[in-house]
């Protein structure tokens, strides 16, 4: 049995790691939920061998990556999340009092070649970290782990409207942020 | 609402349109405001460009096979791996 965790390890590691970076977008944690996935693959006797070997870590690698969101959301005061509620003033630094663009949004383009699509991934990247904490969890959990915003409610005890509000601050600022750091055209 | 939205009001619809389908009269009241609103059309192509960048560096991460383990961080492994196992 052991001799097949560490052939599994050889054999997909690389590819779980890949596709846990995706997700946690942090090495150390990505090297955790492999490990992770690797002593739960040992305790379980799941698996079957006419399924692939692959398929079947991934999918446990998948409850550890969420373990992990969870756990990173425990680590954040939710006082700070239930803070953020629509009367917070900080939308309409967008705005003016009648509700027009303070400025306009401008033409933003993903570009086609393909060295300068890394330098845009790699700006939207850095702007996603600048983001305040609490507001890049819940966006990442939305837009990268595309959880849908009825399980984010449950999962982080928030009612609907915090959650939209702060998915709304979140593309918001990363807007903006590609704005200022992302040369047009 | 009324049935002329503020470029603040449509701003926050797109962002809801992101995650949950809108009801019918926010899909109108929308679908009008982007009509007649560059500046609005503009954010909301910006919120999409977002939204699959983001898909795509997922998808960049998972296909680009020069990103693998460390030796260290499988020797790490597979020593809590044995620790755990015996």
């Amino acid at each position: 049995m052991s001799k097949s965790v560490n052939d599994w390890l050889n054999d997909h590691g690389d590819y779980l790691y890949r596709f846990a970076l995706a997700r946690l977008r942090d090495p150390h944690q990505a090297e955790d939920a492999v490990q992770e996935t690797m002593l739960a693959a040992i305790k379980s006797d799941s698996f079957e061998g006419d399924s692939s070997a692959r398929t079947w870590l991934t999918g446990i690698l998948k409850h550890k990556i969420i373990d992990l969101q969870r756990k990173q959301i425990r680590e954040q005061p939710l006082s700070d999340l239930i803070d953020l509620d629509a009367s917070d003033t900080s939308i309409d630094d967008f705005f003016d009092k009648s509700g027009h663009w303070l400025e306009k949004p401008q033409t933003l383009d993903m570009p086609d070649n393909a060295l300068e699509q890394k330098q845009f991934l790699s700006i939207l990247s850095d702007c996603i970290d600048r983001l305040p904490a609490k507001l890049a969890t819940i966006f990442i959990m939305r837009d990268v782990h595309e959880v849908n915003n009825e399980n984010i409610c449950k999962e982080l005890n928030i009612t609907a409207t915090n959650a939209w509000v702060i998915l709304y601050r979140a593309r918001m600022g990363l807007r903006k942020c590609l704005e200022i750091n992302w040369t047009f055209g | 609402m009324k049935l002329m939205l503020t470029c603040k009001q449509a701003s926050q619809i797109i962002s809801q349109s992101l995650d949950n389908p809108l009801s019918r009269s926010d899909r109108m009241k929308l679908k009008f405001h982007l009509f007649i609103c560059g500046a609005c059309a503009r954010f909301n192509q910006q919120l999409r460009i977002i939204k699959n960048a983001i898909h795509r560096m997922k998808l960049d991460t998972e296909n680009d096979t020069s990103v693998q383990l460390t030796v260290d961080a499988k020797n790490r492994i597979n020593q809590t791996i044995d620790s755990n196992h015996h």
